[in-house]
């Protein structure tokens, strides 16, 4: 009773109870997602009770919705009344939200139970889920690697089988790469999709919620039930949340598949990564689409604009974090400025400072127009190649990330490296469109994702190419052997 | 050459309110100066006369009927106060007055 569907098939026969699922779901999460690094806070007390509420109302037949019942994690940067976020910060460490977030709301709404919060990196800000006051998330394919990041432990827990779904939130990849990383399904909703009210912000112009999932059919059931439009964030879209299980018809026939030549460059990826695209490309392509050639010529730019961009907004959005009103305050300040300046020197980890510093200075006097603007044109470039793609075809497909799992550690001392993995998937969010990662075969025993990306509004075209792989392929049902993790990890954490 | 002095680090670091130690005065330097020259490939390309995009989704801002609702209360906006008077956020001292 790993996976979403065989969760829901499970409560609806009543094969078993709510409750019983929490408690073995909590069991799970205390040993694997514990050991992995990958769970951070749970709220057994809490989420048993509601899962007895949940139970009068599957018995009562009742059911608010497909979800009911069903338990999940937040990413620890999506605040729920009572509850702590610290977003891996120890700037946040003593925080408890004193307003419940859309999210949290919304699942709950929908008869959902929160068990607790996943790893991720500090405020949202790296790659591989290293940067946390928590320590690293293990990958569950192989704990000597990452997870990716920065919704690492959300990837890490639906990979391990420890929940059916997780949410993530993506900034620059940041629910795709792990997702890729893990053998996992991550969306990456349009733009305003999914409200953000009650996501601890990073860079507001690119940050978007997903769910992460085993496959595209449950994907579809979690997106369902956390969009739609929320007037609490003034860049929620008008829409109300679409219906997206109805399009998972099987059927690709006469869908045109882009593939960017700028994302088939020899050299750039991994030949073995490349392979197992390419025969997932193929395998669309005998299901009855059609490949197209396309190009988006900015593409080599693209992660010099989104870290101009991104890291900018960052700059702002966290000088919130003063010690005056939450989180951390250092100790034994004389005065205000000293205030300021201890509580966020001491409470924020290197990324961030470094990420703080370079948005600082690229909107600083003499810097602005020279790197902010030129990104923020270089940003109109980016987003008229991707409308220029989408007139000849509908949705465009490539490699998620350049490699596989990379090592724990591998990456960590050299920033410029790290972000370079970004170029496949810091476009979707310059541009604000709708992208997933599913898994399409191994390297070496590692995960590999698919990306597939399409125009604004598109989530059901590309969930239904998305369900249509799946039924054609066994990749999602594959698990990682967890026998003997936990002596592994044990190992790994003594030699460092 | 290098993109950004130490002395650039350092000011950058005031406006944002950071204290850095030698050490990561050195390696800030260091990392801010190879990320700037990676974003110095931007300036091979013709911008001129392209418009800046702020936001990806053109976005208006958006208006809802003004009325009255329930704001948070104050006891719970204090709780995670680091420090509190009464109903107040308490922080050191920003003016020297009476009563010193």
């Amino acid at each position: 009773m790993d996976s979403l569907t065989s969760q829901r098939a499970g409560l609806e026969s009543g094969e078993f109870s709510s409750v019983e699922l929490v408690e073995a779901t909590l069991s799970r999460a205390e040993a694997e997602g514990r050991t992995l690094g990958a769970v951070v806070g749970l709220r057994g007390e809490s989420a048993l009770s509601e899962a007895a509420a949940s139970d009068s109302r599957l018995r009562a037949g009742e059911a608010r919705s497909p979800l009911e019942g069903t338990p999940f994690l937040l990413k620890d940067n999506m605040v729920m009344q009572g509850e702590p976020t610290t977003c891996a910060s120890k700037i946040l460490e003593p925080f408890i939200s004193p307003y419940e977030g859309a999210m949290a709301e919304k699942l709950r709404a929908a008869g959902a139970i929160v068990i607790g919060r996943t790893n991720m990196d500090e405020f949202a800000m790296g790659s591989s889920t290293e940067n946390s006051i928590f320590g690293p998330s293990h990958n569950p394919w192989d704990p000597t690697r990452t997870c990716g990041g920065s919704s690492g432990g959300a990837a890490a827990v639906v990979a391990a089988g420890v929940t059916g779904y997780a949410l993530g939130s993506d900034t620059g990849g940041s629910i795709r790469q792990p997702a890729s990383f893990c053998g996992v399904v991550g969306m990456k909703p349009t733009y305003g999709r999914v409200s953000r009210f009650g996501l601890v912000a990073f860079a507001s112009s690119l940050d978007q919620i997903g769910p992460m999932t085993r496959t595209a059919r449950e994907c579809a059931w979690v997106l369902e039930a956390i969009s739609g439009h929320d007037e609490r964030d003034s860049t929620s879209i008008p829409e109300p949340a679409p219906r997206l299980e109805s399009a998972l018809d099987g059927d690709v026939s006469g869908l045109r598949i882009g593939l960017p030549k700028e994302y088939f460059v020899e050299g750039g990826t991994d030949p073995e990564v490349l392979a197992r695209v390419h025969a997932g490309i193929k395998e669309l392509e005998s299901a009855g689409a059609k490949i197209v050639e396309v190009s988006l010529p900015h593409t080599e730019y693209v992660v010099a604009t989104y870290y101009l961009v991104a890291t900018a907004e960052a700059s702002s959005n966290l000088a919130r974090y003063d010690g005056a009103r939450y989180g951390r305050r250092a100790e034994g300040v004389q005065d205000l400025d000293e205030m300021y300046r201890r509580s966020r020197s001491e409470g924020f980890g290197d990324e961030v400072k470094r990420r703080i510093l370079l948005g600082t200075y690229v909107l600083s006097a003499g810097y602005f127009d020279a790197y902010y603007r030129k990104a923020q044109q270089v940003r109109t470039l980016v987003r008229n190649d991707f409308q220029k793609a989408f007139d000849t075809c509908d949705l465009i497909a490539g490699p998620t990330y350049p490699e596989t799992a990379f090592g724990l550690g591998a990456k960590v001392d050299d920033p410029v490296s790290m972000y370079l993995g970004d170029i496949f998937t810091v476009s979707a969010n310059l541009a604000g469109l709708p992208a997933i990662s599913i898994p399409c075969g191994f390297a070496e025993g590692r995960p590999v994702g698919l990306q597939l990306l399409g125009p604004a509004l598109g989530e059901a075209g590309l969930l239904r190419a998305a369900d249509a792989f799946q039924r054609r392929t066994d990749f999602h049902e594959k698990r990682p052997v967890l026998d003997g993790i936990s002596e592994r990890i044990q190992e790994l954490e003594k030699a460092r | 050459m290098s993109r950004i002095s130490p002395e650039d680090v350092k000011r950058t670091a005031a406006l944002a309110r950071l204290s850095l130690s030698d050490d990561e005065m050195e390696s800030m330097t260091r990392d801010l100066d190879r990320i700037l020259e990676h974003a110095d490939q931007l300036k091979a390309l013709d911008t001129e006369g392209i418009e800046p995009t702020a936001h990806a989704i053109p976005l208006r801002t958006p208006l809802r009927v003004d009325r009255a609702a329930p704001a948070i209360d104050p006891e719970q906006a204090l709780l995670n106060a680091p420090l509190r008077e009464g109903t107040a956020f308490a922080v050191p001292k920003v003016i020297d007055g009476e009563g010193e």
